[in-house]
C-alpha cells in the first residue's frame, strides 16, 4: 500500500516487459499508477490531476513511445515534472543584511516550531552568527521552558523577561536585548495556532510589526494531508510567509503534501528537520525529496550519465561479445574508462539507492587510485595478452607488474577477477534468448559490475 | 450544550468547505428525476474528490464511490447514500478494548496507555481524560512517562494541577518503563481507579523507540493482569496518508485499541480515521474539537457523519 512510486511503476513495467514498445494505453495504465502513488503520497488531489496531464502529454511523444528505454524515459519525465512543481528556489535562509535578523517561526500547534527554533539556532551558531531565541507562546503549558531547555541544549542565548506574559512585548524586549547584547539573529518562537483562529492570527501580526522579521518561517508537519494548503495558504495571506520548514522527514511519509505547499502557494521550502537531535535540520534540496518520494535514490543520473557515456553501437558490438562469451580484457578495459568518465565514483555510489547513507556509516571513500592501477595492469599487457588472457604465464605476469608499477599479487587477483566475470557474462548471456529484450539491461548492468 | 452540538460547533470549520463542495454534488444529482437513476459518472468523480480531499484515501474512497454508485436509487438523496456508506464503513470496526466493570478489583488500577508519533497531542489529551474521568467519579492517576521531549513532564504537571489529580514523574531521560512501573505501584498503594500513560512521541520508523513501547506493555502487563488495557493511538486530524502507516506499525509494536483524533476543529476533515477504520478495523475512541478540558469527545461514528455531511446552516 505504502509501495514508493517506483515500485508501483516497476511493477507495472514488469507487465510488459515482453513488449519492446510502450502503447499509449500501456501509458494510460502507468498514468493510473502515478496518480494513485501520488494521492498516497499526499499530493493535493488537482496538482495531481493537473500533474498527471502534463506528463501524459510528454510521454505520448513518439519519441518516448519508440525509444529503447520507454520506461526509463517515462521515469526521467515523472521526475522531471516533479522538479519543475518545486521551481529552482533553493533552500536555506537568503542573503540579508538586516541586523540582528529577526526570524519568526509560525505553524499550527505540534508542527515542531519549538524544536525547529532550536535547530535553526544552532545551525545559526554553526555558520558563525549569534542567535538568541525568545519564546511568545504563553498558552500551551511549559512551552517558555521547553524552549528555554533546547536553547540552553543548542548552547544559545534565550531572552526570557520572567512574569511577562504578553506575546508581544515578549518579543519587542527580545529585539532589544539583542541589540543592546550585539546578537545578530533573533529567532521569535510563536504558539502554535489554528490558521482560522482570527484572535490568535491577529495576535500573529501584532508580533510581525513589532518586531519586523525578514523571515517568516511556516513549520509544516512532513506527514500533513491535504489541509496542508489551506492551511498553509491562509498563513501565508495573512503574515506573509516567506520559507517552509518540513518537520518529521525521517519518518515514512512521502511529503507531498510539502510539494503541493510549494506548488500551490508558492513558497519555497527552506530547510527540513530530520531528526530528535538539535543537528538534525539541513537546507532543503528538491532533488532530495524527489527522489524520497519517488524512493528511488539517484538512480536516473546514474542511468543519464551513463547514457551520456556509452555508446550505442559499443554497447551492442559488447553484447554479441559477451553471448558468444567473447568478453577480453581489452573490453574490461574499455567498460573501465566508461566508469571513470562518469565522473567521481563516491558521486556514483551516493547516486545508488540505499548507498548514500551506507558510505556516510562507513566512513571511507571508494578507492579510485584502484581503477588506474587495473588499467595500467592492462595497459602493460601485450594485444595478444589482452584477447588471451591464458596466455599470461608467471614470467609474464611478473613483467606486467613490474611495467605497470604493482606486484605479482595485484595481476593474480585482476586475472581471477577477470575469469570470474567472464563465466558469469557467459551464464548471463546464455540465459537470455531474446537479444532486444536484453540489450538495454545489459548495458546498464555492465558498468556496475565492476563496482562490487 | 447537548453533545451533537458541542460536535456540531467543534467540525463547523471541518465541515464548512467540505459541505460547500459536497453540497453542490449532492444539489445536482438529487433532483427529483435524478433520485430514480444511478449515480452518474460525473458525480461519482467530484465524490471522489471531496472524499480524497478529506484524506479518507484510496481504498475507503474507492468503495464508498463504488457502494454509492452501484446501488439502485428510489429516490434516495445522494446525501443519504454516502452518509450510509460511510457509516457502514465506520461502524464495521472490531471493538477492542473492555471497558473496565465497576467494582472489579482484577485488572485494577485500569492501564491507559497513549501513544502517537510527535507533536499530536498526547500530553492534551491526557489532560483532558483525567479531568472527564475525576468528573464521572473515577480517580485517575497520571504517569509521566514522556521523559525525552524538554519540559514534556512540566506540561503534563500543569494538566494534573488544574485536574487535581496526582501525577508520578521521573526526571528527565530516566527510563519510561521505571516510571510506568512507579505509576502503577503508586496506583495499587493509592488506590486509584485508572492510571493514564504518557509516553514520548516517537516516529513509527524508529525501531529502538518502538521496542521501548513494547518494554512500557511488559512491564505493565506485570504488574496488573491485562494492562495495558486500552491502548490509545492519538492521531492529528490533518495527518495525511501516513496516518495509515503508523496506525499500523504502532498496532502491530503495542497492540493499539482505539483512535484519538484530535485537532478536528480546524479545517482539516479527519478523513483518515474513515481511511483507518477501513483498512485495519481499528475503532475511534475519542475526538479532540478545542483547547479547552471538554473539548475531547466519545466518538459516536452516526454523529460524525451527521455533522460531516449535514446540510447547510
Amino acid at each position: 500500500m505504502f509501495d514508493a512510486l517506483s515500485n508501483r511503476l516497476q511493477d507495472v513495467f514488469q507487465s510488459i516487459k515482453g513488449d519492446t514498445r510502450l502503447t499509449e494505453a500501456t501509458v494510460e495504465n502507468v498514468l493510473r499508477e502515478i496518480r494513485l502513488a501520488l494521492l498516497e503520497a499526499d499530493v493535493n488531489f488537482k496538482v495531481v490531476k493537473a500533474f498527471v496531464d502534463r506528463v501524459r502529454d510528454r510521454a505520448m511523444d513518439q519519441a518516448v513511445l519508440k525509444s529503447l528505454t520507454p520506461s526509463q524515459q517515462v521515469i526521467k519525465i515523472v521526475r522531471d515534472e516533479l522538479l519543475a512543481l518545486f521551481g529552482d528556489a533553493k533552500g536555506g535562509l537568503k542573503e540579508g543584511a538586516a541586523r540582528p535578523r529577526v526570524i519568526l517561526m509560525l505553524g499550527l500547534q505540534g508542527s515542531g516550531k519549538t524544536t525547529t527554533t532550536g535547530k535553526l539556532a544552532k545551525w545559526l551558531a554553526k555558520q558563525g552568527r549569534h542567535p538568541i531565541v525568545v519564546s511568545t507562546d504563553v498558552r500551551r503549558p511549559a512551552a517558555i521552558q521547553q524552549l528555554a531547555i533546547v536553547a540552553r541544549q543548542a548552547g544559545v542565548r534565550v531572552h526570557d523577561p520572567v512574569g511577562d506574559m504578553d506575546p508581544v512585548s515578549r518579543a519587542k524586549s527580545a529585539l532589544a536585548e539583542a541589540k543592546a547584547v550585539g546578537n545578530d539573529v533573533v529567532i521569535v518562537d510563536t504558539a502554535g495556532r489554528l490558521h482560522i483562529d482570527d484572535e490568535l492570527m491577529k495576535e500573529l501580526v501584532a508580533i510581525r510589526d513589532v518586531s519586523g522579521p525578514t523571515d517568516l518561517l511556516y513549520v509544516a508537519d512532513a506527514m500533513t494531508g491535504q489541509d496542508a494548503i489551506k492551511s498553509a495558504g491562509e498563513f501565508n495571506a495573512r503574515m506573509g510567509v516567506t520559507g517552509v520548514v518540513l518537520t518529521k522527514v525521517d519518518g515514512d511519509a512521502r511529503g507531498g503534501a510539502a510539494l503541493s505547499v510549494v506548488s500551490v502557494v508558492g513558497v519555497p521550502i527552506a530547510f527540513v528537520g530530520s531528526g530528535e537531535k538539535l543537528e538534525d535540520l539541513e537546507p532543503f534540496h528538491a532533488d532530495r525529496l524527489v527522489s524520497r518520494m519517488l524512493g528511488m535514490g539517484d538512480v536516473l543520473s546514474l542511468i543519464e550519465k551513463a547514457e551520456e557515456v556509452i555508446d550505442q553501437g559499443d554497447a551492442e558490438k559488447l553484447e554479441a561479445k559477451i553471448r558468444k562469451g567473447g568478453f577480453t580484457l581489452e573490453d574490461f578495459r574499455d567498460q573501465l574508462r566508461m566508469l571513470k568518465r562518469m565522473g567521481p565514483l563516491e558521486k556514483i555510489m551516493g547516486m545508488l539507492p540505499g548507498m548514500g547513507s551506507m558510505k556516510e556509516l562507513a566512513g571511507q571513500k571508494p578507492d579510485e587510485k584502484q581503477l588506474s592501477r587495473i588499467e595500467a595492469i592492462i595497459n602493460s599487457m601485450t594485444p595478444d595478452e589482452r584477447t588471451q588472457a591464458d596466455l599470461l604465464d608467471g614470467s609474464r605476469r611478473k613483467r606486467v607488474a613490474k611495467g605497470s608499477g604493482t606486484t605479482v599479487e595485484d595481476v593474480n587477483r585482476l586475472l581471477k577477477q577477470f575469469v570470474e566475470m567472464q563465466r558469469m557474462l557467459k551464464m548471463v548471456g546464455q540465459m537470455t534468448g531474446d537479444p532486444i529484450a536484453a540489450a538495454p539491461k545489459k548495458r546498464k548492468k555492465s558498468p556496475f559490475s565492476l563496482m562490487r | 450544550m447537548g453533545l451533537f452540538d458541542k460536535l456540531k460547533q467543534g467540525l463547523q470549520r471541518t465541515t464548512q468547505q467540505l459541505v460547500d463542495r459536497f453540497d453542490d454534488i449532492v444539489h445536482k444529482a438529487d433532483t427529483a428525476d435524478a433520485r430514480t437513476r444511478e449515480v452518474d459518472a460525473e458525480t461519482a468523480e467530484a465524490l471522489e474528490e471531496v472524499l480524497l480531499m478529506a484524506d479518507v484515501g484510496i481504498a475507503a474512497t474507492g468503495e464508498i464511490v463504488a457502494a454509492v454508485t452501484r446501488r439502485q436509487r428510489r429516490g434516495e438523496s445522494l446525501r443519504d447514500l454516502v452518509k450510509q456508506e460511510m457509516l457502514r464503513v465506520l461502524e464495521a470496526t472490531t471493538p477492542t478494548f473492555a471497558p473496565q466493570s465497576p467494582g472489579a478489583t482484577v485488572g485494577k488500577p485500569h492501564v491507559i496507555l497513549v501513544i502517537g508519533v510527535n507533536g499530536v497531542g498526547k500530553t492534551t489529551t491526557i489532560g483532558k481524560l483525567a479531568n472527564q474521568l475525576k468528573r464521572e467519579g473515577r480517580i485517575p492517576l497520571i504517569c509521566a512517562a514522556d521523559t525525552f521531549r524538554a519540559a514534556a513532564v512540566d506540561q503534563l504537571q500543569i494538566w494534573a494541577d488544574r485536574a487535581g489529580v496526582d501525577i508520578v514523574r521521573a526526571r528527565d531521560n530516566s527510563d519510561p518503563a521505571a516510571v510506568v512501573f512507579d505509576a502503577i505501584t503508586a496506583g495499587k498503594a493509592r488506590q486509584r481507579d485508572v492510571v493514564l500513560v504518557d509516553t514520548a512521541g516517537r516516529l513509527h520508523t524508529r525501531t529502538n523507540l518502538m521496542n521501548e513501547l513494547d518494554k512500557i506493555r511488559r512491564v505493565a502487563g506485570r504488574e496488573v493482569s491485562g494492562a495495558p488495557h486500552e491502548v490509545l493511538l492519538v492521531l492529528d486530524a490533518t495527518v495525511g496518508q501516513n496516518g495509515l502507516a503508523q496506525a499500523r506499525e504502532f498496532t502491530s509494536v503495542a497492540g493499539v485499541t482505539g483512535i484519538v483524533l484530535t485537532k478536528l476543529d480546524g479545517t482539516a476533515k479527519g478523513g483518515i480515521a474513515v481511511a483507518i477504520a477501513h483498512d485495519l478495523k481499528l475503532p475511534i475512541r475519542y475526538i479532540g474539537v478545542g483547547e479547552s478540558v471538554d473539548d475531547l469527545l466519545p466518538f459516536s461514528p452516526r454523529e460524525y457523519v451527521d455533522a460531516i455531511f449535514q446540510e447547510k446552516w
